[in-house]
């Protein structure tokens, strides 16, 4: 049910992104999604690949900073408030959420990336509310 | 009050002045007496010295000549630590009427004292000094040096009441409030560090304010950092003010060990309190006169800290020809470099070991790091880039900017000083045979 997404710290500078990508490309990863979240100087990268541990011993390898957490891909309710729905029911059991990022995966479905403070929670009340909660990453385009 | 009736108002003749000219002959014999007189002081009070005078099989009665200095051991600043805080006082602290104190190599600070008896030594060398600047009791002076530990600020405070001048005790920062008591109090003369006065004369401009025509500061003795003859340039010629470089340091007796004359060409060391070698940085050997080296000063009349053949770490020369001002005390070359690594910003020395002894508190591993100095305004500047490893990366922006202020607090508290962390990808500070280069000093001090 948890995906693993892997975080590498990035300067906020010209040309780091796109060796970054080139380092991953060589590597022959292939990314599901990605976010870029920056502060000032800084930012983190996170990808989303089902190629996790390539990804990971690529970039570490190259130099990178790195570090692997683990996230959770739900299927979004395909109608107006969705979302909030699923939102609003996690928010009474006090599970919120760290920071999410979404994308549309082949097939046209909208996909949410969500980081919560409380994973296993989350993922059970999920279920209930009868959310489609990925269970890897190779699913996605089924 | 009768020294004063000597240079009433205008005048140019200095009593305290009278021994930066005595015969060289006279001034040796009183070096080599003064000489004596400490080394004995310190061998029967200082436990340090003593030891390492035992260790080499020496006596004070040893000491027969200026030369014979050179044999015996040197002091450096990690002895100050290693004794912190009064292990090197020579009196009872009954007999201590000041302490000063700056920063250390390790977070703790260096401690100095001073006797009844020395203060008034030191408010002599700084009379001496601001005499040779050219300042008078008619100056209106703002000491722009920082007041409290630092010996700056309060050092030459007492000097500056000696020759009776009007002090304003106005320390650093502020800077419209700097300029306007300038306005306002009539001063005509100054005191601080030449960065700041830098940053001073670009406040001004952005006030409206034009320092050669709206004000009437003449004279400035500027020092507590390494300034250059282009930076001299700068000052004189866009505040009109006549820019006098003092040299000193806390652990021999605070601003005040050389100045320089209305020749500035070199600084005299006040020699009947200070004696100065010049040493090969490598063998520690002394060097003829003329030749660079690391400067060594052994004090000759301190009382509450005498200090034996310290180690500087300022790379200086002794001038060979005698000055035109006609005093007879030797000149150094204005200090060019230093034989380690501290560097001073805003007056305030660091080692590159404060910066790690930071970086270690806030992470449990040392990270590399560099430290970029730049000048900005006139102001200098301290970044301090930290390379961010796999395991001090979490997953959450904020997480890692908090880790991004520990590490400025950490440096803050350890140096006193504001630093801007900037976190970096491994690998991007420059490595120089493997260990990182870890200081790059950018200010380019021609401003």
């Amino acid at each position: 049910m948890k995906i693993r997404q892997i975080s590498i710290f990035l300067e906020n500078q010209p040309g780091r992104l796109s060796a970054l990508c080139r380092t991953l490309a060589d590597a022959g990863v292939n990314l599901s999604t990605l976010m870029l979240s920056e502060a000032g100087e800084f930012g983190l990268l996170r990808i989303i690949t089902p190629d996790a541990d390539k990804a990971r011993a690529a970039v570490e390898k190259a130099g990178y900073a790195v570090t692997a957490s683990e996230v959770i891909a739900i299927q979004v309710p395909d109608k107006p408030g969705g979302l909030a729905s699923v939102l609003t029911a996690l928010d009474q059991h006090k599970v919120s959420v760290d920071y999410m990022y979404a994308f549309a995966c082949r097939t046209g479905r909208a996909i949410m990336i969500i980081r919560f403070n409380d994973l296993d929670r989350a993922i059970a009340e999920l279920q209930k509310l009868g959310v489609n909660v990925y269970k890897s990453v190779d699913l996605f385009n089924g | 009050m009768i020294p004063h009736l000597w240079n009433d108002l205008e005048g140019t003749f200095f009593p305290e002045s009278a021994l930066d000219y005595m015969p060289e002959s006279r001034l040796r014999e009183v070096q080599l007496q003064r000489l004596k007189a400490v080394i004995t002081l310190s061998y029967e009070k200082v436990k340090l010295f003593r030891e390492r005078m035992d260790a080499k099989g020496l006596k004070p009665a040893d000491v027969h000549t200026l030369a014979d200095v050179s044999k015996l051991p040197f002091m450096v600043k990690t002895d100050l630590r290693d004794t912190y805080p009064y292990g090197l006082f020579a009196v009872p602290m009954s007999e201590v009427v000041r302490l000063h104190a700056s920063s250390g190599t390790t977070g703790k600070p260096i401690v100095v004292g001073y006797t009844a008896q020395d203060m008034e030594v030191w408010k002599q060398v700084i009379m001496r000094t601001l005499y040779a600047a050219g300042f008078t009791r008619s100056d209106i002076v703002q000491n722009m040096y920082g007041y409290g530990l630092f010996t700056g600020g309060l050092g030459l405070h007492g000097g500056l009441e000696g020759i009776g001048a009007t002090v304003i005790p106005i320390s650093g920062g502020n800077s419209e409030r700097q300029i306007m008591v300038m306005k306002d109090f009539g001063v005509t003369a100054i005191c601080g560090t030449p960065s700041y006065f830098i940053h001073l004369i670009e406040t001004a401009q952005k006030m409206g304010i034009d320092f050669k025509r709206d004000l009437k500061v003449k004279r400035g003795v500027f020092g507590a950092e390494p300034w250059t003859d282009q930076m001299r340039q700068y000052i004189e010629a866009a505040s009109g003010v006549k820019a006098f470089d003092i040299y000193g340091l806390s652990e021999i007796i605070g601003p005040g060990v050389g100045a320089e004359c209305d020749c500035q060409d070199g600084l005299h060391i006040f020699e009947d309190h200070f004696l100065a070698e010049i040493v090969d940085t490598k063998t520690l050997e002394p060097v003829p006169d003329g030749t660079e080296g690391e400067l060594v000063i052994t004090t000759l009349s301190k009382q509450a800290m005498p200090v034996i053949r310290y180690r500087t770490r300022d790379i200086t020369a002794i001038e060979t020809s005698p000055c035109k001002c006609g005093r007879t005390c030797r000149r150094i070359r204005r200090i060019s470099r230093r034989s380690d690594d501290m560097f001073i910003i805003r007056g305030v020395n660091v080692f590159p070991s404060q910066i790690e002894i930071a970086l270690l508190k806030t992470e449990a591993s040392l990270p590399h790091y560099q430290i970029v100095l730049t000048r900005k305004g006139g102001l200098d500047q301290m970044e301090v880039r930290v390379e961010i490893t796999g395991e001090m990366l979490r997953d959450n922006v904020s997480a890692m900017e908090q880790l991004q202020k520990r590490f400025g607090k950490s440096i803050e508290q350890i140096t006193g000083l504001h630093a801007t962390v900037t976190l970096a990808q491994p690998g991007t500070i420059p490595r120089s045979e493997g260990k990182a280069k870890r200081l790059l000093d950018q200010r380019n001090l021609s401003t």
